[in-house]
């Protein structure tokens, strides 16, 4: 470790994989009730099991994204952190608001954790993915608020890099935009509208800057390319993400009664959404085939050229397959989506912070890389929860297109459930699919505790 | 990528880049807030509307179904539920719930009173006649 102060990394690092290690649970639960109804009815009925997903997902994401910018910035910037003492603090601050939310969830109705929250106040709950409780909202902006001030300050002080340049862009975009949860109005449309800006330009813009940041920073660390080559790939990686994931929102205002316009807006720059991740899966390939070092952490430039691989499969062909308006008139809002959310989440941010992780962690531990055998069960995680993904994202296809054929498609339309009850085959498969995930996930869990014949560089 | 492109010219692009659809977004949201009036329904927003959508939402709906095909997967799309269903199916199916039946999804009871339901009815009402572009395909939703 380069610098004392990148230690405040390591507890966001194991809150992470911790709250991912939930997600998966909690995953695993829906999975079920979707082939057995009543699995766990009334206990946690299936809306309060999917809030707990996605949310644990965010939230474990955004102590990844914390702790590679804690670990990141110092050595970018070649200075200790402004403040540690308030990184930790947010640190307890944050895990401490999201256990309570999530045990919130769990523990009242929803209506009544709105009430006791002061819903009424300002009306914000009960929208995908922005579910939380007002309070947990402001302390979601005050903690953000004051993490960027940590970081900011850092960078002010230190040597400017383009990356460090980026992922602050990426992390003061991603607090921005996240103001839009505070708006939401009576009228649906504008609702709907609006909260895409912190959804849509969330997922397929500013975060696609930390994750190019990330990742530019792990290939520099593993493949020892010159960092002017790195960096001015990155600025092409994010123009091109920005230049079609901007007006790429308008992919979302086909059907929600915004003007028939954004059907050519959006369906033509989303289609171009592919592109920054393809030439993001180039870059990673490109550099660690120009390596000038063999790196010892061999799992972290798997996890690195695993990112690239994936994120283009997931956002950039799964996007495209549903992105254009006359397909997607027939696949909005069906399995086709959860598909494509799955293997794009996993695949680009998912992958990405298990990337950093794996880069970081060993030495964080006090070695440049870990024992072969830990990095040889970490590979096979990377291989068992990929696969699985692809194997899930594939089940969730197959559902999604007979269930475009037969309740949207066909000249006799039938009803939702009857539906899904043809589907069910496929349902279940994903489920079995998504046990072999959760098998991978213990097996990277445990590889943070094989030992081996250490050799104790400093990094 | 040779040597005459360089970083700070990628840098240039990026920012230029960004600033310019940045704006471009920005007017393609002002011409769309100045046609909103006439697509979304906004005329048939009652205080009786406003109360359904905060029941949506403080129950978490979305949560299971679908509004214009946004949400969870789980359970049939709502936006157009007025039209396939009606008012009086629409209050006598969510009092019924749970339905109990093993194996089967299950919807959780409210206990919500009749002027909720009334509430709710209309939201859904007004949510089913904004102007969708003809989404979903039929009503099956």
């Amino acid at each position: 470790m380069q610098y004392k102060s990148q230690a405040v990394a390591k507890p966001y690092f194991i809150a992470a994989i911790a709250l991912f290690a939930g997600q998966i649970l909690f995953g695993l639960i829906m999975g079920l009730q979707y082939v057995v109804g009543d699995f766990l009815f009334p206990a946690i009925p299936f809306n309060v099991a999917r809030m707990v997903h996605t949310n644990l997902l965010i939230v474990w994401l955004l102590f990844g994204f914390m702790g590679g910018a804690y670990y990141l910035i110092p050595e970018e910037t070649e200075t200790e952190l402004y403040s540690p003492k308030l990184a930790l603090a947010l640190f307890w601050i944050f895990l401490v608001a999201g256990a309570l939310t999530i045990v919130g969830y769990l523990a009242v109705p929803y209506a009544t954790l709105a009430q006791i929250t002061g819903n009424d106040i300002l009306e914000t709950m009960g929208r995908e993915f922005l579910e939380q409780p007002l309070i947990t909202k402001i302390g979601i902006v005050v903690v953000a608020l004051a993490f960027l001030f940590n970081i900011s300050m850092t960078v002010l002080k230190g040597r400017k890099t383009a990356i460090s340049l980026v992922l602050l862009m990426g992390l003061w975009g991603l607090a921005v935009m996240f103001l839009f949860s505070f708006y939401n109005p009576d009228n649906l449309v504008l609702d709907k509208f609006y909260w895409w800006w912190v959804v849509h330009l969330w997922v397929e813009g500013v975060w696609e800057l930390i994750l190019g940041a990330l990742l530019a920073f792990v290939l520099i660390k593993v493949t020892g390319v010159d960092r002017e080559v790195i960096e001015k790939w990155l600025y092409v990686i994010i123009t091109l993400t920005l230049v079609t994931g901007i007006i790429g929102t308008g992919h979302h205002y086909f059907w929600i009664g915004t003007p028939g316009y954004w059907q050519w807006w959006g369906s033509i720059f989303s289609a171009l959404e592919p592109i920054p991740f393809f030439a993001m899966t180039v870059f990673a390939f490109n550099m660690v085939n120009r390596r000038r070092r063999e790196h010892p952490n061999k799992a972290a430039t798997l996890w690195a050229l695993g990112t690239g691989v994936m994120a283009f499969l997931g956002a950039g062909v799964w996007g495209f397959l549903h992105t254009l308006a006359p397909v997607n008139y027939y696949t909005h809002g069906t399995q086709i989506t959860a598909a494509h959310g799955h293997m794009a989440f996993y695949g680009a941010y998912a992958m990405v912070v298990l990337c950093i992780i794996s880069y970081a962690m060993p030495v964080l531990r006090g070695r440049a890389a870990n024992p072969n055998k830990s990095q040889v069960l970490e590979m096979w995680s990377f291989w068992l929860m990929t696969v699985s993904m692809v194997f899930i994202t594939l089940f969730l296809t197959a559902a999604g297109i007979l269930q475009v054929w037969l309740q949207r498609f066909s000249d006799a339309p039938q009803a939702f459930m009857q539906v899904q009850d043809q589907v069910s085959l496929f349902y279940w498969m994903r489920e079995w699919a998504g046990v072999v995930f959760l098998i991978g996930l213990i097996a990277y869990i445990a590889s943070f505790f094989v030992k081996g014949e250490q050799e104790t560089v400093a990094a | 990528m040779s040597g005459t492109f360089t970083k700070s010219m990628a840098r240039n692009v990026f920012y230029g880049g960004t600033v310019f659809f940045i704006l471009l977004f920005l007017a393609l949201t002002f011409d769309s807030m100045q046609t909103l009036p006439k697509r979304d329904n906004r005329q048939a927003l009652t205080e009786q509307v406003a109360h359904g959508k905060k029941l949506w939402e403080t129950n978490n709906c979305i949560g299971c179904h679908t509004l214009l095909g946004e949400g969870a997967y789980f359970a049939p799309e709502l936006g157009n539920v007025y039209v396939r269903r009606g008012p009086d199916f629409i209050k006598a199916w969510i009092k019924s719930q749970p339905t109990g039946t093993p194996g089967r999804r299950q919807m959780p009871q409210f206990n919500f009173s009749d002027e909720e339901l009334d509430a709710l009815v209309a939201f859904l009402k007004y949510s089913s006649e904004i102007d969708t572009n003809n989404w979903p395909p039929n009503v099956e939703g």
